[in-house]
């Protein structure tokens, strides 16, 4: 067949063409993503102001700053938000949407109309709950988990309208891995096998495989807990019979696997931007697919580790220790992959580079903290302490977001066709580094001797190390301003960056950028060796490099 | 074999690039593709769904698991009983098994062009998902005991509901799906996606009861 | 990680690409198998901590036991809090009230009771209610703790020993103290406005301070410290 020419190409009617898309019902996979990207960091800066605020009162060790009924609503709103509002829409909702249609050789997803939905679902889910802080009795104050029999106890309205947000933001989670789930294994185009696809379709294919398998566990769970609220039966109330451990099971059944689902997207993300950079092939690409595969799985069984202190029986701790410590095999795999990825590579040291090496560095400390929690003597002495805090910032910050503004850096060129300004870029990379370890490392320290979480005063010895820590919040806050100033300046002046300013060979770089509406002029290209970069025997002609080796990775 | 030069600095000029987004024929082998084309891909709504009904079912399997949890490990008051009237219970499960094999009649007369005796079915499936309703009503005001009576009480009320919720929802269903069959064009014999789906949710509704009378009434 | 960034970071105006490799079957292997050793090696000596604990042992074990202190809990202790520094040694015990406690040794028993915001303290024995945990040195403690409201947890930070307190299940905790000195109990799960100030201190007396102090604060009537009975149920 031969190009098609535009006119081929016309959008569906009643579509806004202009900016205004992306205020509109849009159909348009691309489009979703980037409403869900904006959207999210939108989220992002709220979530990171009321970090702020927390931080701001722990610079002294009395509660001073903010009453301590809205600190803790404070610090249930920050973490609702960072993770239903920011991270696990940008990681699914914004990069899934966007790229995944590229990778399998598709033009939309599998439902356009329900992913439409999904992301729709998103606004009015955080609006209402930032509304809730306004409500008498203000928003819900029992933290992100909602332990019952505090969030009965609590206000009950604010906990209510928490509760109908996070079921709006889920049921926004499983319409989005419904679609992603159809997408990877039923959108293919012909010729293309599972294990030709980028990584980032197989971490999507597992993180949605979690979603739609523990999702609806702590949908069901909040609907029994607005039950007890608002109709006062006693599934969680143990003054009315109930048994408030069977609430800590279902909810961590979620929120568990949540932490992957955060974490998987994050690994196909970086496994993305690694080999392009790095000029060289994914190491181990098998294997990298078989870690995530065991990740999910084990993933599933390992909820109870959050539950040592909960009054779990013995046999139980043991068998969620072990299942907790192999989950680091999986990811020792992925990290030692990552790795040999860069070894002997020729590294491009731009900031999408950059953000993906600190990802890798604080993700490893993380990790390791994480094993080192999941053993049940440790943990009985820092469960619910700031050493828990500072570990799981290392993962969902750490690791997470850093991979994420390596992700922007990486993928703006593709949603703009401008390049962001590296020198703004390396900056934003060393604030935020310098920021997040001056925060979060102290915060282990703090944790082992002896500050719990979620506290709005503590010991006048630790006033030190939260001053520290308080400070590296105020430089990663510092550290967006480069930020959203290149982001927002480089969208009108930024360096045009041409279809394939990496020389990427995945599919979203083999057309032109911004891509248009069906996504290739033409058929959609058949890239079965995503990253084959790099030299094999020490030779290369350009003169006969063609179009076709780009595709075929030279290896038909 | 591969690949690709070089970062140059000015990558927009590339050459490669240029011939990357507009193939020349021949590097097409995979004709087949152009059928797929623009819109029309194959159609995976029935796939969809049965990966949503998957996350709902892990929905009534946390339910199910919250329920035996709670009869496990918390004794209840009293004078209080786990024991139920059986009778009509297991009318109502009969109902609703025969349901599952009238619409199963409707989907197969569709399919063989007959289209009337699908509409029967369908209506007589209708009738049955109504009459199990019914009998739940019946049963939730002859019951001893109120939503918030005792743990038990409202695990019961939670369990049952929502799958009422969900068996109402398939009665409006398999009428929309009646209703597309009698005006003729949404449901015919060679385009019946609508009548699958409802279909598949059916018997997807149908076993749930069947676990949840399990756990609930006989154990 | 920092070595290959510096070694292989790209030259200005090298244009080429780096070396194919794109996997190495055993060396993956080997960095399988290294995690999984490791990891192995780390939950069954984590288990064996735990079981000197006396974790898994079922609930009427109550040897005391000495086990050093753990990895990284050794390069914490001391130094940082109110006195000295202190390494209690601890015993946690599991799940809910559950069985007959103690095999009639010189347990000391005491009823914690956890609202929001403080802990109050019961001593069976003498029959007397304070505010703070005074127990003596060298001598098995057994808490019995139940909340009245929300989740709270017991936390000494210095013993190394936390155990949620939880409303309609009552829970267990044993332990031993070996050093003298008061220490901090925290409540670290949060329990409302005030979890932050929910704070109480636990007092480590020599034996004879112990009884001094339980003299003095016991009403007259009944016998002071003797050897607790046997067949107590924990409250619930």
């Amino acid at each position: 067949m031969t190009v098609a020419s535009p006119s081929d190409f016309e959008p569906q009617g009643l579509q806004p063409q202009s900016w205004l898309k992306y205020f509109s019902f849009s159909l348009d996979h691309k489009v979703i993503g980037l409403q869900y990207l904006v959207t999210s960091f939108i989220f992002y800066f709220i979530g990171g102001a009321l970090a702020g605020v927390i931080r701001t009162e722990l610079t002294s060790p009395i509660s001073d700053f903010v009453s301590r009924e809205t600190y803790n609503e404070v610090l249930t709103l920050h973490g609702t938000i960072m993770i239903f509002l920011w991270i696990v829409p940008v990681v699914n909702g914004a990069f899934g949407n966007y790229l995944i249609p590229f990778y399998v050789g598709a033009r939309d997803m599998a439902f356009p109309r329900l992913n439409a939905v999904a992301f729709w679902l998103i606004p009015p889910a955080g609006i209402l709950l930032i509304a809730s802080y306004f409500v008498a009795g203000g928003a819900a104050q029992s933290g992100w988990t909602a332990y019952p029999p505090l969030s009965l106890s609590t206000p009950a309205i604010g906990q209510v309208i928490w509760i109908l947000s996070v079921l709006l933001l889920g049921g926004s989670s499983i319409f989005g891995g419904i679609n992603f789930i159809a997408t990877i294994l039923k959108l293919r185009r012909p010729g293309l096998n599972l294990m030709q696809l980028p990584m980032y379709c197989w971490a999507m294919l597992g993180t949605s495989i979690l979603v739609v398998l523990s999702t609806p566990v702590l949908a069901g769970t909040l609907i029994l807990l607005s039950f007890d609220i608002i109709a006062h039966t006693g599934f969680f109330n143990p003054a009315l019979g109930g048994n408030v451990v069977v609430y800590q099971h279902l909810f961590w059944f979620y929120s568990h696997p949540a932490v992957y689902i955060m974490v998987l997207p994050a690994f196909g993300l970086v496994s993305e931007i690694l080999p392009i950079h790095a000029r060289k092939p994914l190491f181990g690409y098998t294997t990298m697919v078989y870690s995530i595969m065991a990740i999910v799985v084990l993933g599933l069984v390992v909820w109870a580790h959050h539950m040592f202190t909960s009054g779990t029986p013995p046999w139980m701790r043991l068998f969620f220790t072990i299942a907790t410590s192999f989950i680091a095999v999986p990811t020792g795999i992925k990290f030692f992959n990552w790795l040999a990825t860069l070894w002997q590579g020729k590294l491009a040291m731009n900031s999408a580079m950059l953000f993906s090496c600190g990802f890798i560095v604080n993700f490893v400390f993380g990790g390791i903290t994480g094993v080192a929690l999941a053993q049940v003597p440790f943990d009985i002495h820092v469960h619910d302490t700031y050493f828990v805090v500072g570990h799981f910032h290392y993962i969902v910050y750490g690791g997470t977001v850093f991979v994420i503004f390596a992700s922007v850096y990486h993928w703006y060129p593709k949603f703009t066709g401008r390049m962001l300004n590296e020198d703004l870029g390396r900056l934003h990379f060393l604030l935020t580094f310098i920021g997040f370890n001056l925060c979060f490392a102290p915060q282990h320290w703090l944790g082992l001797n002896g500050m719990p979480r979620r506290v709005a005063e503590y010991d006048p010895s630790f006033t030190t190390l939260n001053q520290v820590s308080s400070v590296g919040a105020l430089l990663m806050a510092i550290s967006t301003l480069p930020f959203l100033l290149n982001v927002i300046w480089s969208l009108y002046a930024g360096q045009p960056a041409g279809d394939n300013p990496w020389n990427a060979l995945t599919p979203e770089w083999l057309t032109s950028s911004p891509p248009p509406v069906e996504n290739w002029k033409g058929e959609a290209p058949l890239v079965t060796h995503p990253y084959d970069y790099g030299i094999p025997e020490g030779k290369i002609d350009l003169r006969v490099a063609s179009g076709s080796d780009l595709w075929y990775g030279g290896k038909r | 074999m591969t690949s690709l030069a070089p970062g140059s600095a000015n990558p927009a000029a590339s050459p490669l690039t240029a011939v990357a987004i507009e193939p020349s024929p021949q590097e097409h082998g995979a004709a087949a593709y152009a059928a797929d084309d623009h819109g029309g891909h194959v159609d995976v709504r029935l796939f969809g769904l049965a990966t949503f009904l998957v996350a709902d079912g892990m929905t009534f399997a946390g339910f199910f698991a919250a329920y035996l949890t709670f009869r496990a490990v918390n004794p209840l008051p009293a004078g209080s009983t786990y024991e139920l009237e059986l009778i009509l219970p297991t009318i109502n499960t009969a109902l609703l098994l025969i349901s599952s094999i009238t619409f199963h009649r409707a989907g197969s007369n569709l399919r063989q062009g007959n289209q009337a005796a699908c509409r029967s079915w369908l209506l007589g499936t209708v009738i049955l998902g109504v009459a199990f309703l019914a009998g739940q009503m019946v049963e939730y005001f002859n019951l001893p005991f109120g939503l918030t009576d005792n743990l038990f009480a409202s695990t019961f009320y939670a369990l049952t509901g929502f799958h009422g919720l969900h068996v109402t929802l398939g009665v409006i269903c398999i009428l929309v799906v009646w209703w597309q069959a009698r005006q003729g064009g949404r449901i015919t014999q060679h385009d019946h996606f609508g009548l699958e789906a409802a279909e598949l949710y059916w018997h997807f509704v149908d076993g749930i009861w069947v676990v949840l009378y399990g756990i609930l009434y006989l154990l | 990680m920092l070595f290959s960034l510096v070694r292989f970071r790209r030259r200005p105006g090298d244009l080429a690409d780096g070396v194919a490799i794109e996997g190495n079957l055993p060396l993956e292997i080997v960095w399988t198998a290294i995690p999984a050793v490791v990891v192995l090696f780390v939950g069954i000596y984590s288990y064996d901590i735990y079981e000197r604990m006396g974790g898994m042992v079922s609930l009427n074990d109550h040897s005391a036991m000495h086990h050093s202190a753990e990895v990284m809990q050794a390069s914490t202790s001391g130094s940082s809090m109110n006195n000295g520094s202190p390494d209690g040694e601890s015993e946690p015990r599991v799940w809910a009230g559950i069985g007959s406690s103690a095999d009639g040794t010189d347990t000391l028993p005491v009823e914690v009771t956890a609202m929001q915001f403080a802990f109050i303290f019961h001593y069976p024995d003498g029959d007397f209610t304070t505010g703070e945990l005074h127990v003596p040195i060298n001598r098995p403690v057994e808490l019995r703790m139940k909340a009245n409201d929300v989740i709270h947890a017991f936390w000494v930070p210095q013993f190394r020993l936390k155990q949620d307190v939880i409303p309609g299940q009552p829970t267990l905790l044993s332990f031993t103290a070996t050093r003298t000195g008061s220490y901090p109990i925290i409540c670290a799960e949060l329990c409302g406005p005030y979890h932050g100030g929910m704070r109480s201190t636990v007092v480590v007396h020599e034996q004879e301070a112990f009884n001094q102090w339980f003299e003095t604060n016991a009403p007259p009537k009944p016998a002071p410290a003797t050897v607790a009975s046997a067949a107590l149920t924990p409250t619930a």
